[in-house]
C-alpha cells in the first residue's frame, strides 16, 4: 500500500512539474508586445476595460492609428473603444465584434472596409497578433478556423508554446520582466504616434486582374450587418483616409452600391480632405499610410461630430464614474504625448 | 500522415487508448482499421494497390500451403505403395504447381512495383537512347503516383510468399490477418521489412498493458523524434543548400555536404525506425532491429551487416541465395571452373550474383541512375575488398596492428568516409552533378570556407551548429553505451527522479529545439521516398 501511495504521489508531482514548467515556458516564450511591435497587445487590452462603450471601432491599422477615443470623449462625451490590430482581416473583425458583444452592446459600430481587399489571411504573423489576445470562447475557435493559412494548425493556437518553441534564442529582458504582468500600450485601442513624415511619391495602385471583393469578404460583411441588426446596433461603414494601400475606384463603386442596398451609412474619408482638414504633409507619420496624432485628432473631431448628428450616440460627460475613469485615461494620454514629443524632439503644437 | 505531424501523434494517442481500453479481442481489428485509415490518409486510391498485393499474395500462399499439406498427407498415406522414384516424382509434380503459384504471384506484384516505380524511368532512358541516335518517336510519360510504402510492403509480401513456398512458415489462413501483416502502419512507410515468422508472433497475440514495455516504447519514440526533429531536419537546410547548387558549392562545401548528409541520413532513418519500433513496443509488438551502430563498422562489408539490416537480409535470402544456388548458376559454376580454373571459376558466379543483388539494391532505392551507380559502387568496393583480403591479412600479420585501438579507429574512420562519399549519390539531382561535386573535392581548393564563416551562410546559424554538435555527441555517446547493453535498461535502473529529469530533459529538447511548426517545412523521412 505504501509503495502504491508513493508511486501515485511521484506521478502526481511529476505531472504537476510538467504542467507548471510547460505553462511557464509558454509564458516566457510568447511575444510580450510591450515595445517595438506593440500591435499584438491591442486585442487583449480590451478585456481589462469596464465594458460600457457606446461606440466600437473594428478594423485594421486604419482604425487603431487614425481615430482617438480620447478626443471623442473630450469633445463629444462618446465612450468608445477600438478593437483593431495589424492587418486585421474582415473575418477577424467580425469575430472580434461577436466577442465584444458577449460583454457589451454598444449603440454604434464603425467598421473600416479596407480589409475587404483580402478574402483570405495573408500572413500567419498578423493572424497571431489578431487572435492570440482573444479570450478563449467558441467565437475565438471560429475566428482561428476562419483565419488559418495552409500549414497552420489549431493546436499551435491552443498551445502557443508549439508556435514559439524556437524563441528561446531571441529572448529579451522584457520577456522576463513581463512574464506575469503587462503594461498598457494603447489608449482605448488607439496607437499614438506624434512624429510626422509627409506623404510624398505615394505609389499609384497597380492594375488588378479582378476588382471584385472575394466571396468570403462579402460573406463576413453580410454577417457583420446581420449581427449588428440582431443586436440593435447601428453600423457605420468608413474608409479611412490612408493614401496607401491604394483604394481603387472600382472598390469604391462596390462599397457605395452595397451601402445603398443595405441602407447603411458609408463615409469615404479620402474624399473629405477639406472637411476633415487632413494635411498630408503634417498629419501622417509614415508618408500617407497612417495618421499621426495630429491627423487622428482631426479625424476624430470630424467623425465625432458626424456621429453625434447622425446616430443615437449621446454625450455622457455628465456621468461622474465614467468621467473619473476618463480623467485617468486622459492624463495617461497627455503624458504619452509629452513623452513622444520629447522623444522625437518635436515642439508641442 | 507524417510521423512528425500533429495528426499522427493524435492518431496514435487515440489508437493507444482504445488498444488498451477495449477488450483484447478487439486489438487486431483495431490495428487493421488504424492501418487502413493511415493508408487512406495518403490518398484513397492507393489502398487498391496494397489490397491487390494482400489478396493475391494471401491467396497464392493459401494455395501453396494447401498444396504442401495435401502432398505431405498423400505421401504419408501412400508411403508404402510408392517407390522412392515415384515419391520423388510426385513431390516434384506438386512442387511444380506451387512454383507456378509463386511465379505468377511474384510476376504480378513485382510487375505492379515495376510499373508504378520504374516505367517512367525506362521510358526516359529509351527516349534518351532515341535522342542520342537522332531518332524520333519519343514515348510519353505516364502520370503514375507511387503508392505509399509500395517498395516496403511488396518486399514484405514477397518474402512471406517465398517463405511459404519454401515451407519455412505456414500460410496465413485469414486474409485480414495477412493484410494487417503487410499494412501494419508503423512500419509501412519506411520499414523495417519484417518477416512473417518474426512479426507475426507478436502482431496477432493479445497484449495487456505492460507499464515497462509501454514506457520503453515511448522513450524509444522520443529518442527517434529527437534524432529526426532536432538533428536531421535541422541539418537538412545546409544539405539542401549545398546539393541544390553544385556550381557554387564545390570543393570543401561538397565535402561538408557529404558529411552533413551522412549525419542527416543516419538521424533521419534511424530516428524513423526508432519511432516505428518504439510505437510497436508500446503496443506490445516486437519489430526487429534495423540498425546496429552502423557507423562503428570497420569495413563496408560490416557496415552492410549493420545498416538497414532487414533490407540487406531480404536481398541475401530472397535474391542472392536463390540466384547463387539456382540450377543455371550451378551449371555456370561448372563451366567457369572447367574453363578458368578452380580459383576464378568459383568466384565468378558469386560476383555475378552479387552484381545482380547490388544492381537491384540500387534500383530498389529509386528509379534513377544515381541509385544504380550507388549500388554498383558499393558492389565494386565490396568485391575489391574481397579480392584484397589476403593482402590485408598479410599486412595485419606483418605489422600486428589488428585489434589495436588506433588501428580500429582508423578502420572506422576510413569506412565512415567511404560511406559519406557513397551516400552522396542519393542527394544530387543527376549523376553528372554527383560526379562533379565529388571531383571538386580534389580539384577546388577552398578549404578556408571551413573556418572563415562561410558555413554560416548555408542556412544554419552558429546556434544551429552548436545544437548539431551537441546532438551528434549525444548520439555517439548513446551508441558507445549501447555496446554494453540496452541504454533504456540502464536508465531504468536509476532512481525515479534521475530518470524523470533525463527523459523530461529529452522531451524539452525536442519541444524547444525541434525543427517543426511555422517556419519549417514538414520534411518527409528520407526512406519514405523509397
Amino acid at each position: 500500500m505504501k509503495t502504491k501511495q508513493k508511486t501515485a504521489l511521484r506521478v502526481l508531482v511529476s505531472v504537476l512539474i510538467v504542467i507548471l514548467s510547460l505553462a511557464l515556458l509558454q509564458r516566457l516564450l510568447m511575444p510580450k508586445y510591450v515595445d517595438g511591435i506593440v500591435e499584438g497587445a491591442f486585442v487583449a487590452e480590451y478585456y481589462k476595460e469596464v465594458k460600457d462603450h457606446d461606440l466600437l471601432f473594428v478594423g485594421d491599422c486604419e482604425v487603431y492609428e487614425n481615430f482617438s477615443p480620447a478626443v471623442l470623449w473630450q469633445d463629444f462625451g462618446i465612450n468608445s473603444y477600438i478593437r483593431g490590430s495589424a492587418e486585421q482581416y474582415i473575418f477577424q473583425s467580425y469575430y472580434l465584434l461577436e466577442d465584444a458583444f458577449r460583454y457589451e452592446t454598444p449603440k454604434v459600430v464603425v467598421f473600416n472596409i479596407q480589409s475587404l481587399q483580402f478574402s483570405e489571411a495573408q500572413s500567419e504573423a498578423y493572424n497571431r497578433m489578431s487572435l492570440e489576445g482573444m479570450r478563449w470562447s467558441p467565437t475565438k475557435v471560429k475566428a482561428i478556423f476562419a483565419s488559418m493559412k495552409e500549414g497552420e494548425h489549431f493546436l499551435d493556437y491552443l498551445f502557443p508554446l508549439l508556435r514559439y518553441h524556437t524563441r528561446w534564442s531571441q529572448l529579451e529582458s522584457t520577456d522576463v520582466e513581463y512574464l506575469f504582468k503587462t503594461k498598457p500600450v494603447s489608449f482605448n485601442g488607439y496607437y499614438m504616434r506624434v512624429d510626422a513624415k509627409p506623404a510624398e511619391n505615394v505609389p499609384k495602385g497597380k492594375p488588378l486582374a479582378d476588382y471584385s471583393f472575394g466571396d468570403k469578404a462579402w460573406e463576413y460583411l453580410d454577417k457583420m450587418v446581420e449581427l449588428c441588426e440582431k443586436e440593435g446596433v447601428e453600423l457605420v461603414l468608413i474608409k479611412a483616409p490612408s493614401l496607401y494601400p491604394y483604394w481603387y475606384p472600382q472598390w469604391e463603386e462596390q462599397m457605395e452600391e452595397y451601402a445603398v442596398q443595405k441602407g447603411l451609412p458609408y463615409i469615404n474619408l479620402l474624399e473629405l480632405q477639406e472637411e476633415t482638414g487632413i494635411d498630408y504633409t503634417t498629419d501622417t507619420y509614415d508618408g500617407g499610410l497612417h495618421m499621426n496624432l495630429s491627423g487622428a485628432e482631426k479625424l476624430s473631431r470630424w467623425l465625432g461630430a458626424w456621429l453625434m448628428e447622425h446616430t443615437s450616440l449621446t454625450d455622457r460627460r455628465a456621468e461622474p464614474e465614467l468621467s473619473a475613469r476618463w480623467e485617468e485615461k486622459l492624463s495617461a494620454y497627455e503624458a504619452e504625448k509629452e513623452r513622444q514629443y520629447e522623444f522625437y524632439g518635436i515642439e508641442k503644437p | 500522415m507524417l510521423f512528425t505531424s500533429y495528426g499522427f501523434l493524435g492518431f496514435t494517442a487515440a489508437l493507444f487508448l482504445l488498444y488498451y481500453l477495449l477488450p483484447k479481442r478487439c486489438q487486431q481489428p483495431l490495428l487493421l482499421g488504424a492501418s487502413c485509415l493511415f493508408y487512406l490518409a495518403a490518398g484513397p486510391g492507393y489502398i487498391l494497390y496494397i489490397l491487390t498485393t494482400a489478396l493475391t499474395v494471401w491467396f497464392a500462399g493459401v494455395r501453396m500451403g494447401k498444396n504442401a499439406v495435401e502432398a505431405s498427407a498423400w505421401l504419408k498415406e501412400h508411403k508404402e505403395e510408392l517407390s522412392r522414384e515415384e515419391r520423388k516424382a510426385y513431390k516434384e509434380g506438386r512442387k511444380r504447381v506451387r512454383r507456378r503459384w509463386l511465379a505468377g504471384c511474384l510476376l504480378l506484384n513485382l510487375g505492379i512495383l515495376a510499373v508504378v516505380k520504374y516505367l517512367n524511368f525506362i521510358i526516359a532512358n529509351w527516349n534518351a537512347v532515341l535522342t542520342a541516335a537522332g531518332r524520333t518517336g519519343q514515348l510519353s510519360f505516364f502520370a503514375l503516383a507511387l503508392p505509399l510504402g509500395i517498395s516496403f510492403y511488396t518486399f514484405q509480401a514477397v518474402g512471406y510468399l517465398v517463405d511459404v513456398y519454401r515451407g519455412t512458415v505456414e500460410a496465413e489462413k485469414s486474409p485480414l490477418r495477412f493484410l494487417l501483416f503487410i499494412s501494419f502502419f508503423p512500419q509501412l512507410i519506411q520499414g523495417p521489412i519484417s518477416r512473417y515468422g518474426d512479426l507475426g508472433k507478436t502482431l496477432y497475440a493479445p497484449h495487456g498493458f505492460d507499464a515497462k514495455q509501454v514506457s520503453f516504447g515511448l522513450q524509444r519514440m522520443l529518442w527517434g523524434y529527437f534524432k529526426k526533429l532536432v538533428l536531421a531536419d535541422r541539418i537538412l537546410a545546409a544539405v539542401m543548400t549545398v546539393v541544390g547548387d553544385v556550381g557554387t558549392y564545390q570543393g570543401a562545401y561538397a565535402a561538408v555536404g557529404m558529411l552533413f548528409y551522412t549525419v542527416q541520413l543516419y538521424a533521419d532513418f534511424t530516428g524513423g525506425i526508432d519511432v516505428t519500433i518504439g510505437l510497436a513496443q508500446a503496443l506490445g509488438i516486437t519489430v526487429k532491429e534495423n540498425f546496429v551502430r552502423p557507423y562503428f563498422s570497420k569495413s563496408l562489408k560490416e557496415y552492410w551487416r549493420r545498416w538497414h539490416i532487414s533490407m540487406c537480409s531480404w536481398f541475401r535470402d530472397y535474391l542472392f541465395y536463390p540466384i547463387s544456388t539456382s540450377g543455371a548458376m550451378q551449371r555456370f559454376t561448372k563451366f567457369t571452373r572447367k574453363r578458368l580454373g578452380d580459383k576464378i571459376g568459383r568466384r565468378l558466379p558469386v560476383y555475378l550474383s552479387s552484381f545482380v543483388v547490388w544492381f537491384s539494391t540500387g534500383l530498389w532505392h529509386g528509379a534513377s541512375w544515381n541509385f544504380i551507380v550507388w549500388g554498383l559502387l558499393n558492389y565494386a568496393v565490396l568485391m575489391l575488398s574481397e579480392e584484397l583480403e589476403p593482402l590485408y591479412e598479410r599486412f595485419h600479420k606483418r605489422f600486428a596492428v589488428k585489434g589495436k585501438l588506433w588501428y580500429r579507429l582508423f578502420q572506422v574512420g576510413r569506412t565512415f568516409l567511404l560511406v559519406c562519399v557513397l551516400n552522396i549519390f542519393d542527394c544530387y539531382a543527376t549523376l553528372g552533378e554527383t560526379v562533379r561535386a565529388i571531383g571538386s573535392v580534389f580539384t577546388v581548393r577552398n578549404w578556408s570556407v571551413l573556418w572563415d564563416g562561410s558555413l554560416l551562410k548555408l542556412g544554419l546559424t552558429g546556434l544551429d551548429y552548436g545544437i548539431l554538435a551537441g546532438g551528434c555527441a549525444l548520439m555517439l555517446g548513446v551508441s558507445l553505451v549501447q555496446r554494453g547493453g540496452s541504454v533504456r535498461e540502464r536508465i531504468h535502473e536509476k532512481p525515479y527522479w534521475a530518470r524523470f529529469v533525463l527523459w523530461y530533459g529529452l522531451f524539452l529538447a525536442v519541444l524547444l529545439m525541434g525543427a517543426y511548426g511555422v517556419g519549417y517545412d514538414q520534411s518527409q523521412f528520407i526512406y519514405n521516398r523509397f
